[in-house]
């Protein structure tokens, strides 16, 4: 039988990175996915002929460049189309769109507030700051605390230097992001609540908390980390849906020499004296390897893959304290046209970026307070997007495919399970949708709802949480997913953590995979 | 100023108002503001690009393969009917005057393409031969079709079959009810085709193209979003990475086919041709220069920018002036020029075409490139490589 250096569980785009540097670094390497397609969270599926739809995550924005360049994934297939265009309909008025050029959007936001519309360039100068700071911390492994090692120094001092780097107001101002909440931080700015609205809802996405909840104003960085060429304009498509990002992932491996299993689910972690030797799949099979890496999430790992019984006591309680909360769904339709918004008529530019139902930051508040008590948003933050506007593959000529993230949608229900309010869910989007786009109805030809629960079962998703597990600020950095595993290492030898659990989280990054392959290699074992 | 036939459709959708001069045309800088959607189009979906300006001349006669054969470095002779080939034209002293393509309409029709006037050079070595050369730069107008969808857009509207046509071929085809040529080739390294339209079919056939191509996320470029292409492909361009001979004001400015990477063109051991004696002399005894791609560091350059606080800063634009390329980090020893650059999205990379000396162009080779940041200049690893940084299988694949 073949003894591994690595088997790594779970071909998602972090698991595929990862195995993409080691094999890289000379060591054979073995992939195991449990579904028939690569990719986990971020696949592209045919789910309706003709129609290829990014089923999960469905935007690109963080993906690292020097990952890019380090597995050439643009040889591999890796390719991102920037989005000119962030479009909120309305229903009075031209709704407004905000485009790259500065000048342009300026013009745009002052049919709301000729103040925002000025500011709105010297807030994005800010945040741009603000980003070279959280860009210092998720491109390098966080530093264990209290540590005198010399790496971790070094992260220290990085730290350090890029925080002096700010002026003293600067600094004031980050200090405030990092506690504000998204709402809160806006109104620094801002007045008018259209703006504030598709503004606030990015420090959202993926969490269960509104944005009034303090502690949101920091992942509205996250709009202004994104690098496809260091532009503002920071999200893209994936050219045949997120999908293809993976796919670029596995050729990469497969190109230095890694092997991929599909459809090969694991059962459990092969330990022998407290040490992860291998693992069995489902079919009783079993793999050896040196070491076993796990691009599923904590959780799934620990609790699933190896078992409580086999866990230090600490472990346990801090990983039991780990908040997953789902609070997302996805809506995927296919259409027979494009869908047409009454507030700006035709197929234009502005179609061709996402589309963003989240008038105002009222509207958040009240889909929020729906969730906090344990129902789905009636009327329900939307992210949508038409790739088939820009990418041809995804959908037969004149046909569109269009993609909903909606919030929010709890994974605890009060009443019910979700196998019963599917539908109802999947109607609330298409009816709110509707109130902006009439006649979007009797397009679609198919549609797919996923509630958290189906993010669960169809992905091994946690509580159908999109990141591996909240990005709430008391769970990143050192702390992600808790400050016992926040190096990629768990408590089991030889077993490593390299999903979007692990520093610096979720997002079609890349980075967990990358850093945890890393942290792989600086280690005895590897 | 020229307009060309697609003049009144472009005002209307060049939202950007940039116009560029190009040959004596109003030529579309980009259509939008932003230039690089025009670019993703291509690479991604599918570009239209006028391509009028191209100087374009019917050569025809029971002697126009002879004739052609001897003013080009390459062997028109051996050229099939239907087929296309890329070639360069030198002086006596095997330097270059000018490049494009021939194409091999019938056993005596050809269409010359390039991007300056060359009838007074073709005609001055008509003399003798049966040949007849029209210049049909106003007569004929042209589109470039280009990208991965090239090909089911032009299916789409075509009443030829289109899926046959090979990499480098040429035919005749029915668009919209209007005769025309096309071929299978473009500047933008991607699978794509060129339209050779008469005149007054010309907006019949745009229309055409951008109705069938709406379904395809086609998008009309302009120039700057070529420009990108062309660099990531590796093809030269003429007046920015060399200068023709008949133009150049000091020998220094003249290159030879092997110095600009179009070795590959030269047909040496046949009858003569324009330019002989000195190409074999120089393949004899090995070039000065070469041309090279290079790779310039992004980390360097991003170190640099956060060195002083800044984000890296993309020239958002590719870029055509002469950057000093030196073998040493303190910039002492020249030992070439950047002509023309672009940062490529698809590729993640900072890229550049160069004339190095023969002896430092070597791939793989560590070279320094000239960069300013902010206020100050800096040296920059550059990493010598084949120009071509992007070629796709689909640029040459038959459909399955």
């Amino acid at each position: 039988m073949t003894r591994y250096d690595v088997v790594v569980v779970g071909g998602g785009h972090n698991g595929l990175v990862c195995a993409a540097y080691l094999a890289k670094a000379g060591r054979s390497v073995l992939v195991l996915e449990r579904r028939h397609v690569l990719g986990g969270a971020a696949v592209s599926e045919e789910l309706y002929p003709g129609f290829t739809f990014s089923v999960a995550s469905y935007v690109v924005s963080l993906f690292r460049p020097h990952i890019i360049r380090e597995l050439d994934l643009a040889r591999h297939g890796y390719h991102v189309i920037p989005m000119d265009c962030a479009f909120q309909p309305l229903h009075d008025g031209p709704g407004l769109a905000r485009w790259t050029d500065y000048e342009r959007t300026r013009r745009e936001i002052a049919y709301f507030s000729r103040h925002d519309a000025e500011v709105y360039p010297e807030f994005s100068r800010v945040m741009t700051r603000m980003g070279q700071l959280a860009k210092v911390a998720i491109d390098h492994p966080p530093p264990v605390l209290g540590s005198l090692h010399p790496r971790d120094l070094r992260t220290m001092l990085r730290l350090r230097r890029a925080f002096r780097n700010l002026d003293p107001e600067l600094q004031h101002l980050a200090v405030r992001l990092f506690t504000m909440s998204a709402a809160d931080f806006l109104d620094l700015w801002f007045e008018s609540p259209v703006l504030k609205g598709p503004l606030s809802a990015s420090g959202i996405i993926g969490t269960f908390k509104g944005v009034r909840t303090p502690g949101t104003a920091y992942v509205l960085l996250h709009h202004y980390m994104g690098e496809i060429d260091g532009a503002f304009r920071s999200w893209g498509l994936s050219r045949g849906g997120t999908g293809s990002v993976s796919a670029a992932c596995a050729n990469a491996a497969r190109a230095f020499g890694a092997e991929i299993r599909l459809s090969s689910p694991v059962a459990q972690v092969l330990l022998r004296n407290g040490r992860a030797t291998g693992v069995v799949l489902d079919n009783g099979d079993e793999v050896e390897a040196k070491l076993v890496v796990s691009n599923l999430d904590p959780s799934s790992t620990l609790f699933g893959l190896v078992g409580k019984k086999h866990l230090p006591a600490a472990t346990i309680k801090a990983l039991s304290r780990y908040k997953y909360h789902g609070s997302s769904g996805k809506v995927n339709l296919a259409l027979d046209s494009v869908p047409e918004f009454a507030c700006r008529p035709g197929a234009g530019d502005h179609l061709r970026g996402d589309i963003a139902i989240a008038p105002d930051v009222g509207y958040l508040e009240q889909a929020y307070d729906e969730a906090k008590y344990g129902a789905f948003s009636r009327r329900p933050f939307i992210n949508a997007v038409i790739p088939s506007l820009t990418d041809p593959s995804v959908a037969p000529p004149g046909k569109h495919v269009l993609s909903c993230f909606v919030q929010y949608a709890p994974y605890h229900l009060s009443e019910g399970a979700w196998e019963e309010q599917r539908d109802a869910f999947g109607d609330a989007v298409v009816d709110t949708l509707s109130e902006y786009a009439p006649g979007l109805r009797e397009k679609i030809l198919f549609r797919q709802v996923l509630t958290p629960w189906d993010l669960e079962q169809q992905f091994g998703l946690t509580e159908g949480n999109i990141f591996h597990g909240e990005l709430s600020l008391e769970q990143l950095f050192f702390q992600r997913p808790t400050a016992d595993l926040a190096h990629y290492r768990t408590p089991i030898r030889n077993l490593w953590l390299c999903g979007s659990g692990t520093h610096p989280g979720g997002g079609i990054m890349g980075a967990s995979g990358e850093l945890a392959a890393k942290a792989v290699l600086r280690s005895r074992h590897a | 100023m020229v307009k060309s036939p697609f003049f009144v459709r472009q005002m209307a959708l060049c939202e950007s108002m940039r116009w560029r001069p190009w040959s004596g045309f109003h030529a579309v800088e980009s259509y939008l503001l932003q230039h690089d959607l025009e670019y993703y189009a291509v690479r991604s979906a599918a570009g239209l690009l006028d391509v009028t300006p191209l100087c374009k001349y019917l050569v025809s006669g029971t002697d126009s393969a002879a004739f052609l054969s001897q003013t080009m470095v390459r062997n028109i002779m051996r050229l099939r009917t239907g087929r296309v080939a890329y070639t360069c034209w030198c002086d006596d002293d095997g330097k270059v005057v000018g490049d494009g393509t021939v194409m091999r309409r019938g056993k005596a029709e050809f269409l010359v393409t390039t991007t300056d006037p060359c009838y007074a050079w073709l005609h001055r070595f008509a003399g003798g031969y049966a040949v007849e050369i029209s210049d049909v730069t106003d007569t004929l107008a042209a589109l470039a079709l280009q990208g991965p969808y090239a090909r089911d857009i032009l299916q789409a509207v075509s009443d030829t079959d289109i899926f046959i046509v090979r990499y480098f071929d040429t035919c005749k085809a029915t668009v919209a009810g209007c005769p025309i040529w096309i071929s299978r080739t473009g500047y933008t390294g991607d699978l794509g085709y060129e339209l050779w339209i008469d005149r007054e079919s010309a907006l019949r056939v745009w229309d055409t193209l951008m109705t069938a191509g709406a379904g395809y996320a086609l998008r009309p470029v302009g120039l700057m979003a070529l420009d990108m292409c062309r660099l990531e492909a590796g093809l030269i361009l003429k007046h920015v990475d060399y200068h023709s001979a008949i133009h150049a004001f000091t020998d220094a400015r003249k290159s030879s086919p092997y110095e600009l990477g179009l070795g590959w063109t030269v047909h040496l051991d046949r009858g003569p041709f324009n330019g002989q004696a000195a190409l074999r002399r120089e393949k004899r005894s090995g070039s000065r220069w070469a041309l090279v791609g290079l790779d310039i560091d992004w980390a360097e350059t991003e170190a640099l920018y956060s060195d002083i606080g800044l984000p890296p800063a993309l020239c958002p634009e590719p870029w055509r002036s002469s950057v000093p390329v030196y073998r040493d980090r303190d910039r002492q020893h020249q030992v070439g020029y950047a002509t023309s650059g672009t940062w490529s999205p698809i590729l993640k990379k900072n890229i550049a075409l160069a004339t190095i000396r023969s002896g430092y162009a070597a791939p793989g080779a560590r070279l320094q490139f000239d960069m300013q940041v902010e206020h100050a200049r800096h040296a920059v690893t550059a990493t010598v490589r084949p120009p071509r940084f992007f070629d796709p299988p689909r640029k040459i694949s038959m459909p399955v």
